[in-house]
This record gives structure tokens, sequence and C-alpha cells, in this order.
């Protein structure tokens, strides 16, 4: 297990490199944790997989994901009648090769998710450390937004504005960090002020430390593994949002391939050519059905209070 | 003492509403597209006249305080304006379309229960045995699945590929029951107009479970938890040891008090049942509110996408506060 108060105590007692070393043993430890637990493990594998697709896109692609062919209009995957190999699953209403993109949809919903929890996490950790340490005012206020932006559901308020805004990746993403911020400033802010009556808090504040040491110094590192696995878990929950808005057409717009706007061309053609919805639907849930389960893993091996057994 | 602390919870309540009301309205107007464009459509031929009698009509004339103003002077009338649209009160159409998303987020919350009861006390009791673990690996895809790629893979087997059961709107046209509660299946009962039962019984499956399906995983997941922990306590222990069965010890002991912490998820989630149905409701051409948002946003009739926003916002702030009263009941330790 983590015990981030043990390994502080090493670490000030003991020289430079020794911090190092204490490092690299939890590293070494959280690596054997997670191999120990094989469903986690499976979904850290197959996230880097897609990751790794992501980023190889151009390489890997067989097609161009934007070249239209007339002649491969609707072509059914390869294991099917009139399939072929060059297009192993299927073409879509224009016969672009789904395959091709579907890898480079890979991209929009990995970058969606990451830059979202990204951006979002970083704001709302920080104005959530500072609320829970210094209360009063700023705190009353922000607590109240936050309350107020969870007072109506995340879906109409998102097909809300990103139709006031207008589609695109940029929009996309200011829209979904908008209101996703709150998750990460609630649970920072309730950390920091159950962790600022601890004594090693205490014993900092008497020996002089700035609050700002105090803060990113002294409880961020104590309280920053339940920080990552709500970060983990919203990836997931980011990249169904960005497919469900791009699905309504307000997201990622055609002809830039993204799953979500994919699933919904082929909902045209649901009657006679299924694969065109199905496959991208398909990828979209391995993705999030892998980052869930790592998630999962990490936050029982990194915050095992929170254990749902 | 509760009573009181209920009343300051309904109090906190309104200046929310108030809030979300006039962050809806400075939203809308700083929408791109012109109302009045969009009304005209594409007739063409549209005198300066004919604008400025329109804008006078909405009051788009007014400065923006002033709409405001008439705005929320309007919500504390009841009165939710006139759609650009359809010409007539926002408010009769909201009340309109309602029952239809009232009964879809009932029979996906139904769906949910039916599915997760059962399945979260069988995981518990048996821990870690293949039930447990199927039914932890099925809540785990329901929880991962999105629900609109759900609906379109249901239409495609049940509709195309087996043709059982329908997957367009909410009746057979010859089929609909007479209008009493605006909900089909309960106006057949009350009717009883059988016929019509089975048809909006039919058309209400397939889109209750694609919607109910992520809740029946967050259901079990969360019941499941809460029973294995119950199950460990001494209370419980003892009614063993008093020599019940194992059936009584297990509804009338763990399950009641294992039912408290899911009683608050499923609240929330109704919450999210009646506010994240506009896909599900697009999907299936289902008359709801959810896909009245959707079509009214995309054709900018500011009436009613704000008027049926700030209901999904009633509908929700209303949701939580009842969870929040009805757990103070469940679990007399909790003070508001």
């Amino acid at each position: 297990m983590f015990e981030p108060d043990i390994a502080k105590k090493d670490s000030s007692q003991n020289i430079k490199y020794s911090k190092s070393k204490i490092w690299w043993g939890k590293v070494n430890h959280f690596i054997k944790e997670l191999i120990r637990c094989r469903t986690a493990f499976l979904g850290a594998i197959i996230v880097l997989f897609f990751i790794l697709v992501a980023i190889l896109a151009p390489f890997i692609a067989p097609h161009d994901p934007l070249k239209a062919s007339i002649i491969n209009r609707l072509r059914p995957p390869y294991w099917m009648d009139r399939g072929s190999i060059d297009y192993l699953l299927g073409a879509d209403e224009i016969g672009r090769d789904i395959l091709s993109r579907i890898i480079y949809g890979t991209r929009i919903s990995i970058m969606v998710g990451l830059i979202t929890v990204g951006i979002s996490g970083f704001i709302g950790t920080l104005l959530g450390s500072f609320a829970g340490y210094y209360r009063g005012r700023f705190d009353a206020i922000l607590s109240r937004f936050a309350d107020f932006l969870l007072s109506f559901p995340y879906l109409i308020f998102a097909i809300f504005l990103m139709s006031i805004v207008g589609p695109g990746f940029f929009n996309l993403i200011v829209v979904l960090c908008f209101k996703s911020w709150v998750n990460f400033f609630r649970l920072s802010r309730g950390e920091m002020i159950s962790e600022k009556t601890k004594e090693y808090v205490e014993a900092a504040q008497v020996l002089g430390e700035s609050d700002i040491k105090i803060i990113f110094k002294e409880i961020l590192p104590n309280i920053i593994h339940s920080i990552i696995v709500l970060a983990t878990l919203r990836v997931g929950y980011f990249i169904i949002l960005e497919a469900s808005l791009s699905f309504l057409g307000l997201g990622i717009q055609p002809p830039t391939p993204a799953w979500g706007s994919m699933i919904n061309a082929g909902r045209d053609y649901m009657l006679s050519s299924w694969w065109v919805s199905t496959i991208p639907g398909i990828a979209l849930l391995i993705l999030v059905l892998s980052i869930n389960l790592f998630g999962e893993g990490l936050r029982d091996i990194l915050d095992p209070r929170l254990k749902l057994e | 003492m509760k009573g009181i602390k209920i009343l300051e919870r309904i109090s906190l309540a309104i200046p929310t509403m108030l809030a979300i009301a006039i962050f809806v309205f400075i939203l809308m107007r700083i929408m791109p597209g012109d109302p009045v464009d969009k009304m005209m459509g594409k007739s063409g031929n549209v005198s300066i006249e004919e604008v400025q009698a329109l804008e006078k009509e909405f009051h788009l004339d007014l400065p923006l305080f002033e709409q405001l103003k008439i705005f929320i002077n309007g919500i504390l009338h009841g009165d939710l304006g006139l759609s650009f649209q359809e010409r007539r009160p926002v408010w009769d159409i909201i009340i309109e379309r309602f029952p239809a998303t009232i009964e879809l987020a009932l029979g996906a919350l139904i769906f949910s229960l039916i599915v997760a009861i059962p399945i979260g006390v069988i995981s518990a009791v048996k821990q870690n045995s293949l039930i447990d673990r199927l039914g932890m690996a099925f809540a785990f895809l329901g929880i991962s699945a999105p629900a609109f790629w759900l609906g379109i893979i249901f239409i495609i087997i049940f509709a195309v590929n087996f043709n059982i059961l329908p997957v367009y709107g909410r009746s057979t046209f010859a089929y609909k029951p007479i209008h009493i509660t605006g909900m089909y299946v309960l106006d057949s009962v009350l009717s009883g107009n059988w016929l019509a039962l089975k048809d909006s019984l039919m058309h209400l499956i397939l889109p209750s479970i694609s919607l109910g399906a992520a809740q029946a995983a967050v259901i079990t997941r969360i019941l499941r938890s809460s029973m294995l922990e119950v199950l460990r306590a001494d209370y419980v222990t003892l009614a063993r040891t008093k020599g019940l069965s194992e059936y009584i010890v297990i509804t009338r002991h763990a399950l009641r008090n294992a039912l408290i912490p899911t009683v608050t998820v499923v609240g929330l989630q109704i919450g999210e049942l009646l506010g994240g149905n506009m896909i599900i409701e697009t999907i299936f051409g289902w008359p709801g509110l959810g896909r009245l948002v959707v079509t009214s946003i995309f054709s900018r009739d500011f009436p009613v996408v704000q008027g049926s926003v700030m209901f999904y916002a009633l509908i929700y702030v209303t949701a939580n506060l009842i969870v929040d009263i009805l757990y103070t009941y469940l679990n007399p330790r909790t003070t508001l």
C-alpha cells in the first residue's frame, strides 16, 4: 500500500538520493499491485494500445479516412459476403474505410478525454485546495457556484452550451471543462479540509512554512492519489460525453472522423448495413471499459478506502 | 425541528432556480442565429413591418434587461411565453410532452430495479461465486456502454433482424388510448383497453432498457457493496444466531438496511433518467421533453428551450430534495 506519511518522514530525515529510491520503490510496488489485479492490468494494456494507435494513426491506417470511393459504398466487413480484405471492417455510406476512420477517431476520443480531464483537474484541484485551506468568502462563493453547476443534469447543460458556442473541438473542450472542474474542486476541497487539521500540517505551520508551500509541498502529495483516481475514471466519462454530443451533431463535425458522429451517420443505414453504426460503438465500448477497469484497479491500489468490495 | 430543516432546504432551492433562470436566459440571448429569421423559415418576401411586428410580439425589440424582467415575471406567474415555432404557450407544450418523458423514465427505473435488486443481493450473498462474477461483469459493461449505442444495437437486433418489437414512437396509431394522464400504459389500464396496453408496453420496452441499463449497473454495484457491509454487521449475526431462516435474515434485516445508500443513488438516478433522455428520445422517436429540447435548439425556439431547461432543472432540484427528505426518514440518524 501507499503510505505517503511514512514516506514523507523518511525523505525528510534522509539525504537526497534515498528520496529517488523511495520513489522508485513506490513505482515498483505499484506495478506489482497492478499486475496482481489482473483486470486492471488488462485495462491498462488496452488503454496503452489505444494510445499507441492514436499516435501512430497515419502509419497504421490502411486508407485515407476522408477518401470517399463510390464502388466501395457500404461494403460489409470482410467476413461477410461481398466483403474484401482491403476493407477489413467494411466501408461507410460514401465508401470510406471504417477501420481507418476508427483509427483516426481514437485520436479525437483520447485527446478530448485527456485534455478535458487535464484542464479541469488542474483548475479544480487548484481552486479546491485554496478554498479548502483558506475557507472564508472565496470558498463560500466557489462552493455556491459549484452547487449551482451541479443543480442541473450535465448532458442537457452540455447540449445547451454547445448549441450556443457552436460545434468544434476547441468549443467542446471549453464546454466540457466549464462544469467538470467542479468534481475535482469538491474532492480536493474536502480532502484539504480534513488534512488541514492533522498534526503534520500544524507542525509545518509552527515551523513557519508559507501557506503555498504547505498546500503544495505538504498536503497535496498526500491527497493527490484520490485526485488521480477521480481523473482516471472521468476520462471514460468524457469520452462518452464527447461521443454523445458528436452523435447529436453538436460535437466534432463530419467529415473529421469521430466515433460519435460515425455512429450517427450509420443510423440511416441501420436496416441494411448494421456495421456502419455498430463497429465504432464497439471501439468506444472497449476503450471506455478498459479505462474504467484500469481506474477501478487504480482506486483499489491507491485509495482502498473507496473500495467497492 | 425536522420540519424546519426541511423548510430550510426547500427555501434554498428557490435562489438556485432563480439563478438557473437568469443563466439560461443570458446564454440563450448570446446564441448566434436570429430567431425571427428562423421563424420565417424560407418563406422569403417578408417585409420589415412584419419582422418588426414579430419582434414586438415576442418582446425581442426591448432591451435585454426588460426581456429578463418579463421572463422572470412570467415564470413567477407560471407563464413561460409563447413558442416561436408553434405560436402557443410553452407551458402547454411542456405539459403535453412531459407524461411521455415520465413514462420512459419510470419504465427505465422499473427495469433497472427489476434487474439490479436480485443481482445485487445474490451477488453479495454468494460473494465470489460465478453468479457474482457474471453479475459484476455485466454491471461493468452497463456502466461503460454508451446509451445511444445500446439503443441502436437494440434497434438492429430486435427490429431489423427479429422484427418483434417496435422501435419508433409510443404507440401504433390505431391503438392510441384515450387521454387521461398522458402516460399511455397507465391510460390503457385506466380505460381497460388491453390492446392499447400491450401496444404501448411493447413500444416502451426497448427505450426503457437502453435508458435504464447504466442505472441498473450503478444500482447493482451500490446494492452489492452495501449488502456486503451489512451482512457483516453484528445485528445480522445476532439474527442468525436467533435461528431465523437465512431468507428472513437477508430480506428483513440485511436488505432493509442495505437499501438506505441505494435509495440515495436511485433518487439521484431519477434526476439523471429524466434529464439524460434527450438522446434516447431522439433515437426512438419518443415524443417527450428531451426530444423537444433537441429540436427546439436546432430551430432556435428560445422560449421553448428556456422553458424546458428550467423545467428540467426544477425536476432535478425537486428530485434531489425529495431524496434528502426521504433519506432522513429511512435513516433517522442523519440530519439535513
